[in-house]
C-alpha cells in the first residue's frame, strides 16, 4: 500500500487547486475531495479529506462562500459586498 | 453611517392600517433608536414604490471556521441607506422543541440588540431563532458572545440544516418516541456536517412525534422521521360510552371519517381492524381520551421532501417503514443509514440536487438497492398505494421489459 499523505500535505494540495483556479471555477468541497482521490488515489481517503478542508477553514487559508450552494474560496471580498 | 434622517414611507404606512399586527409599526418604533432599522425602512419603500428588491445575497461571509449560520445580505443601494449596507442574518441552533426560558430568550436578545438590528423572526421555516440584520464587523463578537453563553450558530448552505423536532413527550401524549432527544443526539452527532458544508445542497432532518407530523416534516425535511406504532390501537371502551353519552357522534365524526373505514362502533364500543389502519390519527385526536397509539412504538423514516427552489416540490417517500429508535443504543440504526445515503448522495448527486431529486433521476428502486436497504412492499410513496418496487423475480425470462400485466 502507497504511503499515506499528512493530512497537512493534502491541505496544501488543496489549497494549490483553490489558488489556481480562484475566479474560474468555485470548488465545493465534494469536488475537491473527489479530484484529490482521483489524482493521489490510494495515498488518501474521504476522511482525511475531510479533516484537511477542517485545517484549511480553520487556518483562515480559506473560507467557504455561498451562490446558490456552498464554495471554498480564497478570503477576500467578493462580489456582493462591492 | 444613518442617513440620519426620517424617511417618508406612504406605500409602507397602508400597512399600519387595520386590526392585525403591523411589521411596519413594529419597525417604526424600533427605528428611534436604531439607524439600521430606518435606513431599512426607507429601502422597503423604494422597493414598494420600484417593485422590484434591493438586495445582493450570498458572499463569502460568515465566521472563522464555520460555512454556515450566516447568510450574506448587502444593500444594492448602500449610497442612499448606508446604514443597512450590510444587513446579514444569523440564525442560531434553537433549543429542541423551541423550549426557551424568559432568561434564555433576554440573553439572546441583549447579544442581538448589542450587535445588530434587534429584529428576529422566531423562528424561520428550518426551525432556527433568526437574527436579521448586522454587519459583517460584528459577526465574530456575536459569535463569541453566543459561544460563551452556550449557543450555537445553526445550518445555512450545502450543509446539515439545523434539525428540528415537535416539543414530543415534553407536551404531547401521542409522541411514539422522544423527538427532542433525538433531534439534540443527531444535532450533536453531525456537528462536523452542520457547521462546515460538505455536500451537493442543504440536508433537512426533521423529527415527528407521530403522524399528525407536527413539524411538517413529510413536505419540509430531506429526511423525515415520524412516530408510529406497528401493534393495536389501545381502546378505552369505558371512555367510549362517556364519549357517546355526552353526545358525540362516534358514527359521524369518526367511524364514517376512517380512511379506510376499518373501524365499527355497535353503540357501545369501538372495534378496529388494525391490519387495515394507515395510521391517520384521525380517530386518535377526535377521542383522545378513548383511543391512543399503541405500545410497540418506532418511527417511519421517509427521504426526499423539499420545497420548490431549483425543481418543483416533492413529498417524501417511506424508506424504512418501522425503525425502533434506540436512545440506549445512541440511536445507531439510523446513523448507519444515514452514512449509507450520504455515501450514495456523495457518489451521485450533483451540484444543487437535493436528495429528493437525486433519488428521482436515479429512481427510488436503484436508490435502495445501491444503499443496501431491502425492498417491502410498504415502501410507498403515498398510504394505500402500490410500492414503488419492482420485483423481477415476478417476471419470467422473455416477457417485455416493464410491461403491465393484464
Amino acid at each position: 500500500m502507497a504511503d499515506k499523505m499528512s493530512v497537512e500535505a493534502i491541505a496544501d494540495a488543496m489549497f494549490n487547486i483553490v489558488k489556481e483556479y480562484a475566479g474560474k471555477k468555485r470548488y465545493k468541497s465534494t469536488d475537491l475531495t473527489k479530484e484529490i482521490l482521483a489524482t493521489y488515489g490510494d495515498k488518501v481517503d474521504k476522511a482525511d479529506c475531510k479533516a484537511a478542508i477542517r485545517t484549511l477553514m480553520d487556518s483562515g487559508r480559506c473560507v467557504y462562500g455561498y451562490a446558490g450552494g456552498s464554495f471554498i474560496a480564497l478570503p477576500g471580498i467578493e462580489g456582493a459586498a462591492k | 453611517m444613518a442617513t440620519g434622517k426620517k424617511i417618508d414611507t406612504p406605500l409602507l404606512d397602508q400597512l399600519e392600517k387595520g386590526p392585525w399586527p403591523s411589521f411596519v409599526k413594529e419597525l417604526k418604533g424600533m427605528a428611534v433608536r436604531k439607524p439600521m432599522i430606518q435606513d431599512l425602512l426607507g429601502q422597503l419603500e423604494m422597493s414598494y414604490r420600484e417593485k422590484r428588491g434591493h438586495w445582493k445575497h450570498g458572499g463569502l461571509v460568515g465566521v472563522m471556521g464555520y460555512g454556515g449560520g450566516v447568510i450574506g445580505r448587502y444593500s444594492d443601494s448602500a449610497d442612499k441607506f448606508p446604514a443597512c449596507a450590510h444587513f446579514h442574518t444569523v440564525r442560531v441552533n434553537q433549543p429542541s422543541g423551541w423550549f426557551y426560558t424568559s432568561k434564555a430568550l433576554r440573553e439572546l436578545c441583549d447579544i442581538w440588540d448589542a450587535h445588530g438590528s434587534g429584529m428576529t423572526n422566531m423562528h424561520g421555516s428550518t426551525g432556527d431563532c433568526v437574527f436579521l440584520g448586522t454587519t459583517s464587523e460584528e459577526l465574530e463578537p456575536i459569535f463569541k458572545e453566543l459561544t460563551d453563553k452556550g449557543w450555537d450558530l445553526g445550518g445555512s448552505g450545502s450543509d446539515v440544516r439545523t434539525p428540528s423536532c415537535c416539543n414530543g413527550p415534553a407536551r404531547c401524549e401521542y409522541a411514539c418516541y422522544d423527538t427532542m432527544d433525538m433531534c439534540y443526539n443527531i444535532t450533536m452527532a453531525y456537528q462536523d456536517e452542520l457547521h462546515r458544508p460538505a455536500f451537493a445542497y442543504k440536508w433537512k432532518f426533521k423529527f415527528s412525534g407521530c403522524p399528525n407530523d407536527c413539524v411538517a416534516s413529510i413536505a419540509r425535511s430531506d429526511l423525515s422521521v415520524i412516530g408510529t406504532w406497528r401493534d393495536d390501537i389501545r381502546i378505552d371502551q369505558n371512555a367510549v360510552k362517556a364519549y357517546a353519552d355526552s353526545g358525540m357522534d362516534i358514527r359521524a365524526d369518526v367511524i364514517r371519517k376512517c380512511p379506510t373505514a376499518c373501524m365499527g362502533f355497535d353503540g357501545k364500543a369501538i372495534k378496529i381492524d388494525n391490519k387495515q389502519c394507515n395510521h391517520c390519527m384521525h380517530c386518535i385526536n377526535v377521542m383522545p381520551k378513548a383511543l391512543r397509539p399503541g405500545k410497540d412504538t418506532g418511527a417511519t423514516i421517509l427521504i426526499g421532501a423539499k420545497a420548490p427552489i431549483i425543481e418543483g416540490a416533492l413529498l417524501a417517500s417511506v424508506l424504512v417503514p418501522f425503525m425502533k429508535l434506540d436512545k440506549e443504543d445512541d440511536y445507531q440504526e439510523f446513523k448507519d443509514l444515514i452514512a449509507k445515503i450520504w455515501e450514495f448522495w456523495d457518489e451521485h448527486g450533483v451540484s444543487r440536487e437535493r436528495i429528493g431529486e437525486c433519488i428521482q433521476r436515479v429512481g427510488l428502486g436503484n436508490f435502495i438497492e445501491e444503499i443496501g436497504v431491502e425492498p417491502i412492499p410498504e415502501m410507498v410513496m403515498h398510504p394505500r398505494t402500490n410500492p414503488y418496487i419492482f420485483y423481477e423475480e415476478y417476471f419470467e425470462e422473455g416477457d417485455a421489459e416493464g410491461a403491465e400485466e393484464a
